[in-house]
């Protein structure tokens, strides 16, 4: 993880599973500008093909995605 | 030289018969084009049939899903979905004999209702139940509250209400919830890019 990226704002979505990051995820992205970081994290192992999957639908950049520990953490970029 | 000039003839006269059949072509697409409506929206339209618990709740979890993904969801509960929609603690009147069997029979509401495999006496139901709390699965309280609050849009089959006797009065609160027929559903699912029977 670089330490570059700003982080706008951080979502801790541990211990819920599908449908429910995507759709908090979803719902998360609207409460940042254009442009700015969204970083979300889950336990929910679908996320790691679910949040490309939401990400090429609703226009968004997954600007990194790292697992440690059972974690999987997203940087996304809000692109519109 | 004269057999010549009449396949020449010939050949020119077939030439244009391509050119107008051509240019009628042309002109039959061009109508086609005309008459050419906007596509299928990014929308998915849900038959929810099945008043089983586990079917249910994938609906719910396509249906939140989708809008998740940016795209409107419309959900048809239909016959046995039906009562799955119906509010445990109002009560209607009026019923006729078959409407109030019906009544007592069928599931009062979503917190009623079986699996569909391995329900065993409603051991199996109640198992599940446990597990996806457990799991942090959303229950189908929560899903339906989502479901309002993401504005996925609930029809209700008008057929399969009177069929069975349920009043309107004795369905849930839910955001624009409506009563529909068939051709509701068709219009919906003819501009859906996706559609599903559950």
């Amino acid at each position: 993880m670089s330490d570059e990226i700003k982080i706008d704002k951080t979502m801790d979505l541990k211990g819920l599973p599908c449908p429910q990051p995507v759709i908090k995820v979803n719902k998360g992205i609207k409460e940042i500008g254009v442009g700015q970081i969204l970083e979300a994290i889950t336990t929910d192992p679908g996320a790691l093909s679910d949040f490309p999957a939401w990400a090429r639908t609703s226009g968004n950049e997954i600007l990194e995605t790292e697992q440690k520990d059972g974690l999987i953490r997203f940087i996304i970029k809000r692109v519109k | 030289m004269s057999q010549v000039i009449t396949q020449k003839g010939e050949e020119q006269k077939k030439e244009t018969l391509t050119v107008n059949d051509l240019a009628k072509q042309l002109e039959e697409l061009r109508r086609q084009v005309e008459n050419i409506k906007p596509g299928a929206e990014d929308k998915i339209s849900i038959i929810v049939f099945s008043g089983d618990l586990d079917k249910v709740l994938s609906s719910f979890i396509i249906a939140t899903g989708a809008v998740a993904m940016g795209m409107e969801a419309v959900m048809f509960f239909t016959f046995w979905g039906t009562p799955v929609l119906r509010d445990p603690k109002k009560k209607a009147g009026g019923k006729d004999l078959m409407g109030k069997m019906f009544g007592f029979m069928l599931p009062k509401g979503r917190n009623a209702i079986k699996l569909s495999k391995m329900n065993m006496a409603g051991m199996g139901t109640a198992m599940m139940k446990s597990l996806m709390k457990k799991k942090n699965v959303a229950s189908l309280d929560e899903m339906l509250e989502m479901a309002a609050e993401l504005g996925v849009k609930i029809y209700v089959c008008e057929m399969s209400m009177s069929l069975m006797g349920f009043k309107r009065e004795e369905l849930i609160d839910y955001p624009n919830l409506e009563y529909v027929g068939v051709a509701t559903f068709l219009e919906q699912a003819k501009n859906s890019k996706v559609q599903l029977f559950i």
